[in-house]
């Protein structure tokens, strides 16, 4: 599959700024973490501004931007819609905690209510955004009990290590919260290679045979209906070299899941605020690992639609 | 709305005949001519006599080689929207763009809704829609519905634009659900399968398997060609003349 940078940058975004919007509203609400404004104001600030930047970004992917209220409406068939309505109805909740909890700098009551609410709403809303992915049969690699997980563990790993990150820099950081931060961190790792481990294993019963109903033997491509690349190979016959595959996945390793790792392991012994540079640090290389890590996921997915025209 | 009808009225669809189709882009031709002017219309050419040729085709023929024990032989192919019982690209669109029809069960797209994400031909294992970058919304085989049922055309003439220009007969248009009519006889007579069962879209559209090969056919070998001997003599310096 193509790896459009609008989709890429928004599913990452998306789910880095719903796992901080779901920790802040539970951690924040449940008195976790103190009532602070300016806490409260960058932290609420980071995380939907990560979600409106990841929302306006996939707008980009559009053809027919200005028609996107309609994608509200199919919410009974489509995981599409439903996202669209999750992420929408989350800002109802997201907009009252942040309300009571930053600008009047209250917790517990209805600001606890608003917090888990909020935090319910980015669950649901990264669940809506993998199975769109998981739902999708022609995409084996999609097509697996590994996606819908990934996606929250990886929305829950990129929020905690940014809630670590930033309550490190206003200097009331938790060995809880870090060692949260870190756990996730381990979790995602250990995710991400089973997921290479399933993919790299698969057995795909869909094959030129199937597609063209031409059975026994084997189908060879001789001649393609057109000269140049048309849609369909563009949008779902990109092929990534197995040698970049390796590499990059490499890179997504060092990336997303060890060095943010050591670099939160590291931050446990030190003082502020070198607990916090290590802190921040570990959220910024996390989030550009990601970033490798979605691009391979559309790179390395191989639609069926590419059997008829003799790429296995 | 993209929730699917329980079932259709009718199932109408196509039967290719893989055993006779000669690939001769003849369907191709005619759906894009029907059709840039048609319910879809435009079927838009990005840079037509450029070096990045691109555009919106609803039809697109295939040819492969399929060497089974008895031999290779090649199967030209044609590719184009199944109108599946079950299609996911209607049911993953957001917007209501995509529907099937619950009289006749031909999938659709409502150009006027679509807000081209493309999710559709993702859920599509078949290639069947595509993208009309200068429009901006997803494009696919109508079934000619502005033909099958336009009064203006004589009967004979309601069919799609690639049934009716097919010279070989090798594509039929009618009514899969209905087991009496004239096209289930032939997919029942000739095994017409269906693409890509095993991922449960249920296609209508069938395709017939080509005939066995007949036996009758005369197995004579052509003698291998003889190493031309080196002449001498005037021809032999002609022959020399022309290989330098």
């Amino acid at each position: 599959m193509h790896p459009a940078f609008s989709v890429v940058f928004f599913t990452t975004a998306t789910g880095a700024g719903y796992g901080l919007l779901a920790l802040l509203g539970l951690l924040g609400g449940l008195e976790f973490i103190p009532a602070d404004f300016w806490l409260g104001l960058v932290g609420m600030a980071l995380a939907l501004g990560l979600i409106v930047a990841g929302l306006l970004s996939s707008t980009g992917h559009l053809g027919r931007p200005e028609r996107a209220w309609r994608a509200f409406s199919q919410w009974r068939s489509s995981w599409l819609s439903r996202e669209g309505v999750a992420s929408v109805a989350t800002f109802i909740p997201a907009s009252i905690f942040g309300i009571g909890w930053v600008l009047l700098g209250k917790s517990g009551g209805w600001v606890a209510a608003a917090g888990v609410l909020a935090a319910a709403g980015a669950v649901v809303t990264v669940c809506t955004t993998g199975m769109i992915y998981a739902s999708l049969k022609p995409i084996a690699q999609w097509h697996s009990r590994y996606t819908l997980p990934a996606y929250l563990i990886f929305a829950a790993m990129t929020g905690s290590v940014l809630a670590n990150a930033l309550l490190q820099s206003f200097s009331v950081g938790s060995s809880a919260i870090l060692a949260l931060a870190l756990l996730a961190t381990l979790a995602g790792w250990v995710w991400k290679l089973a997921t290479w481990r399933y993919n790299d294993r698969l057995e795909i019963p869909t094959n030129a045979n199937t597609a063209t109903g031409l059975a026994g033997g084997t189908v060879r491509s001789i001649e393609w209906p057109h000269t140049e690349e048309n849609y369909l190979l563009k949008e779902m016959g990109f092929r990534i070299a197995r040698k970049h595959s390796a590499k990059l996945r490499r890179i997504t390793q060092a990336l997303a899941f060890i060095a943010p790792a050591i670099l939160l392991a590291i931050a446990f012994a030190l003082p502020w605020p070198f607990a916090a540079i290590a802190s921040v640090l570990a959220a910024v290389c996390q989030f550009a690992g990601m970033l490798v890590e979605r691009w391979l996921f559309f790179a390395e997915a191989k639609h069926t639609v590419t059997l008829y025209y003799g790429r296995q | 709305m993209t929730c699917l009808p329980a079932q259709t009225d009718k199932k109408l669809g196509l039967v290719i005949d893989l055993d006779t189709c000669v690939g001769c882009q003849a369907c191709v031709t005619a759906c894009k001519e029907w059709n840039t002017g048609g319910h879809m219309a435009p079927l838009t050419d990005v840079d037509p006599y450029g070096g990045h040729v691109d555009g919106v085709w609803f039809n697109r023929v295939h040819s492969y080689e399929h060497t089974t024990e008895s031999g290779s032989r090649t199967v030209n192919f044609p590719r184009s929207c199944l109108h599946c019982e079950t299609p996911a690209c209607v049911t993953v669109c957001p917007t209501g763009a995509s529907y099937k029809r619950a009289s006749d069960g031909i999938v659709l797209v409502d150009e006027d809704k679509c807000i081209g994400c493309k999710l559709c031909s993702w859920a599509c294992p078949y290639g069947a829609r595509e993208f009309d970058a200068d429009v901006g919304v997803m494009k696919k085989c109508t079934l000619c519905v502005d033909r099958i049922y336009n009064d203006n055309l004589a009967e004979e003439d309601r069919v799609p634009a690639c049934v009716a220009a097919c010279p070989t007969s090798a594509r039929h248009f009618g009514d899969l659900g209905d087991p009496a009519s004239a096209i289930s006889q032939l997919v029942e007579e000739r095994g017409g399968v269906a693409l890509m069962p095993e991922l449960g879209y249920k296609p209508t559209n069938r395709y017939l398997p080509p005939r066995a090969r007949s036996e009758r056919a005369a197995k004579v070998d052509a003698p291998a060609l003889e190493p031309i001997k080196a002449e001498g003599g005037f021809l032999g310096w002609i022959d020399r003349m022309l290989s330098n």
